[in-house]
C-alpha cells in the first residue's frame, strides 16, 4: 500500500487480469490499446496499472470525464446527457434534490449501474485516456481501479475485521503474500487502525456504524484504487462519525480522486474542492465549491443552495 | 359512565371472541391428536423390538420357523444411508447450482421464470411417478434389472425441486448490498458467489438440504421398483439393496407377528433418523446470519 506504485506491485498483479473468468467482457485486458487480443497472457504486459497510464512519477489519482452520459432504468431516463470532469486528486461533491440522478451518475462511473436488471448507460466515461465502456475493457478491472463506498456500511457478515479489509485483494485473486501489511496500511489510512488493532479477528459486523463505514473505506482502499466514489457515505452516521469520515476524505485526496454524493450542503462545503449541482438528470453547473455556494451563475443553483427548494 | 361507553366491549362481541378462540384452540388440539398417536404407537410398539442384535444383524428371510431368528434391520439402515447418500451427492450440487443460476444470472428473465414454473410442477409430482420414470428409463429401458443407484436416481429427482426451491429462497435473502459491495471491489462474479454469497447463505442452505434429505430418506414408492429388495447388507450400489422404507413395506404385509413387530422397530428407527436430521437442520438454521 505504501509503496503502491512500485514495479513489483505491477508485476504482481499481472497474472490475474487475464485469469478472471468472471464478468463479460473478460476478453481483453483493461487497456483499449490492444483490442480483442486473442492471447491474454501476451497482452498482460500492459497491466491494469500500466493501462491506466500510471507511472511512478505521475500524480497518483487520474481524472474522470463524463461525456454525454445518459443512464436508463428500462424506459426511464435517469441521467439525461451530462458532461463533467472530475479532476485528479480533488474532491468533487455532487449535490441536488432526491431523484435527480446523482447516485445513478456515479454508479455509471464504475459500471455498477449495469448490475441492475434492465439498466443501461450511453455516452462516454473516461478514466484519464481509458474509455471505461470500451467493449475490450474488463469491467472487473474497472471496478478495481474505481472503488465505491455505499450509503449504508455493509461489512461482509461472515468475515472478521481483517478478512473484510482483505476481501478485495483476496476476491480479485491478487497474490496475498503481505496481506497483513495491506490490511494494516488500509486500516491506518481509514483512521481505524488504533481502534481495532487488538481485535482484527472480531466480526466486522460487531463494530459501530461509524467504524463499520471506515472499515468499508479501508476495504475499498485495500485494492489500491485510483478513484473512490462515495454515495452519501455519512447519511447513516452520527455527527462525530461523520466528522471523522470527512477528515479522512481530506487526507485521501492526496492519493485518489474522490467523487462524493451528498445531501448535506454543509458537508459539500466542508470537504469538496469543487461542487456540481444536478437537477432532473442534468448538470446545472459545476465549479469551485466556494463559488457554487456564494456566487452561483445559475439561479436554480442559488435557489437550491439557499434552501428555496429541494 | 357517559363518555367511556364507546370504549367498552359489548357482551356480544366478548362472547363471539370467546367462541372463536375456543374454535381455533380446538382445531389445534385435533391436529395434534394424530401426531401424538403416531409417536405413541411408534414408541410403544417399536421400542419393544429394539435390541443390539436388531441393529447389527441382517434380516434372515425366515418367516416360518418360530424358534429360529428373523434377524434385524442392519442391511436396511445401511442401504438407506447409501442410497440417500448417493441421491444427495447428485441432487444437492445440481440443485444449488440451479438456485444460484436463478438468483444471480437468470433473475426475472423469461427462461428463469419457465425454470421456476418447471421446478414448481416437479415439486408437486407424486413420488411414485419418479420411481416409474426411472423404472422405464433405467430398468426397462436398459433391459437390465434393479440396482441401488437407480433408486438413488429416483430419490435425487424427488429431492431436486425441494433443494432448488429452498436454496433459491435462502439466496434471495442475501442482501443485495453485499453483492454490490463485493462487485464494486473489483471481484469477478463467480468469486463473489463462492466467497461472499454462498458462505453468507450457508446455514440456510444446509437447513434446506437436510430437510430434502430427510424427505427422501422416508420415501418408499420411488425405491419399490428401482432399488430392488434384498436381505443382505451390501456396499455395491450396482446391486439390489435394502432400505428402511422397503423393509417396513415388506414386513408390515407379512402374516407373521414377529416380522410385523420388526416393521414397527424399523419405522421407529427411520423416524428417529429423520428427527435427528430435522433437529440438526434447526440447530444450523439458528446460526444463520441472514433473514
Amino acid at each position: 500500500m505504501t509503496a503502491r506504485r512500485s514495479g513489483s506491485d505491477v508485476t504482481e498483479r499481472e497474472p490475474e487480469a487475464g485469469s478472471e473468468l468472471g464478468d463479460p467482457p473478460a476478453d481483453g485486458p483493461l487497456t483499449g490499446a490492444t483490442p480483442a487480443s486473442p492471447a491474454p497472457s501476451e497482452s498482460q504486459a500492459s497491466s491494469p496499472n500500466g493501462a491506466l497510464g500510471e507511472t511512478e512519477e505521475r500524480a497518483p489519482g487520474p481524472s474522470v470525464s463524463l461525456e454525454q452520459l445518459r443512464a436508463f432504468y428500462g424506459e426511464n431516463e435517469a441521467v439525461k446527457g451530462l458532461d463533467v470532469e472530475f479532476r485528479a486528486n480533488e474532491v468533487t461533491a455532487i449535490i441536488g434534490p432526491s431523484g435527480c440522478g446523482k447516485s445513478t451518475m456515479i454508479r455509471c462511473i464504475n459500471r455498477m449501474h449495469e448490475e441492475i436488471p434492465g439498466a443501461r448507460a450511453e455516452g462516454r466515461v473516461t478514466l484519464e485516456d481509458l474509455d471505461v465502456y470500451d467493449p475490450s475493457v474488463d469491467v472487473v478491472a474497472v471496478r478495481r481501479a474505481i472503488g465505491m463506498v455505499f450509503q449504508k456500511p455493509n461489512p461482509f457478515p461472515t468475515m472478521s475485521i481483517f478478512d473484510n479489509v482483505a476481501a478485495g485483494p483476496r476476491l480479485s485473486s491478487r497474490r496475498h503474500g503481505d496481506l497483513q501489511e495491506t490490511v494494516e496500511s488500509a486500516l491506518r489510512s481509514a483512521g481505524l487502525w488504533e481502534e481495532v488493532a487488538d481485535r482484527l479477528d472480531a466480526p466486522g459486523a460487531g463494530l459501530s456504524g461509524g467504524q463499520q463505514q471506515r472499515m468499508c473505506i479501508a476495504r475499498s482502499l485495500a485494492v489500491d484504487p485510483d478513484v473512490i466514489l462515495m454515495d452519501e457515505p455519512c447519511s447513516a452516521l452520527d455527527p462525530i462519525a461523520t466528522l471523522r469520515i470527512e477528515e479522512l476524505i481530506d487526507q485521501l485526496k492526496q492519493r485518489v480522486t474522490i467523487v462524493i454524493v451528498t445531501h448535506n450542503m454543509q458537508q459539500a462545503a466542508r470537504v469538496a474542492d469543487r461542487t456540481a449541482f444536478m437537477l432532473d438528470g442534468r448538470l446545472v453547473e459545476v465549479g469551485p465549491t466556494q463559488d457554487i455556494f456564494t456566487k452561483p451563475s445559475d439561479p436554480r443553483t442559488e435557489e437550491y443552495v439557499t434552501g428555496k427548494f429541494g | 359512565m357517559g363518555t367511556l361507553d364507546r370504549f367498552s366491549v359489548s357482551p356480544g362481541r366478548r362472547r363471539r371472541d370467546r367462541i372463536a378462540r375456543s374454535a381455533i384452540l380446538g382445531a389445534t388440539l385435533i391436529a395434534l391428536v394424530p401426531l401424538v398417536l403416531i409417536v405413541y404407537y411408534l414408541l410403544r410398539k417399536g421400542l419393544g423390538s429394539w435390541s443390539t442384535s436388531f441393529f447389527t444383524t441382517d434380516p434372515t428371510g425366515n418367516t416360518f420357523f418360530k424358534n429360529s431368528s428373523i434377524g434385524g434391520i442392519k442391511s436396511a439402515i445401511l442401504g438407506t444411508i447409501e442410497i440417500v447418500g448417493l441421491a444427495s451427492a447428485m441432487a444437492i450440487p445440481v440443485g444449488i447450482a440451479v438456485a444460484v443460476w436463478l438468483v444471480e444470472y437468470g433473475k426475472e428473465s423469461r427462461f428463469a421464470q419457465t425454470v421456476r414454473f418447471g421446478v414448481d410442477v416437479l415439486t408437486g409430482v407424486p413420488s411414485i411417478i419418479f420411481g416409474l420414470f426411472i423404472f422405464i428409463v433405467l430398468v426397462v429401458g436398459t433391459g437390465s434389472t434393479y440396482a441401488a443407484y437407480k433408486g438413488s436416481c429416483a430419490l435425487a429427482l424427488l429431492m431436486l425441486p425441494v433443494v432448488i426451491r429452498s436454496a433459491e429462497v435462502i439466496l434471495r435473502l442475501v442482501p443485495p448490498a453485499l453483492r454490490e459491495s463485493a462487485l464494486a471491489l473489483g471481484a469477478p462474479r463467480w468469486r463473489v458467489i463462492f466467497r461472499i454469497i454462498l458462505p453468507t447463505a450457508l446455514p440456510g442452505l444446509i437447513t434446506g438440504v437436510l430437510l430434502a434429505v430427510a424427505r427422501a430418506a422416508g420415501e418408499t414408492a420411488p425405491l419399490l421398483f428401482t432399488a430392488g429388495y434384498t436381505l443382505k447388507s451390501n456396499f455395491n450400489l450396482g446391486q439390489f439393496m435394502n432400505a428402511l422404507p422397503l423393509q417396513i413395506y415388506y414386513d408390515v404385509t407379512s402374516p407373521t407377528t414377529s416380522i410385523e413387530h420388526r416393521a414397527w422397530g424399523a419405522a421407529l428407527t427411520l423416524v428417529s433418523m429423520i428427527l435427528l436430521l430435522n433437529v440438526l437442520a434447526r440447530l444450523i438454521a439458528r446460526r444463520s446470519r441472514i433473514g
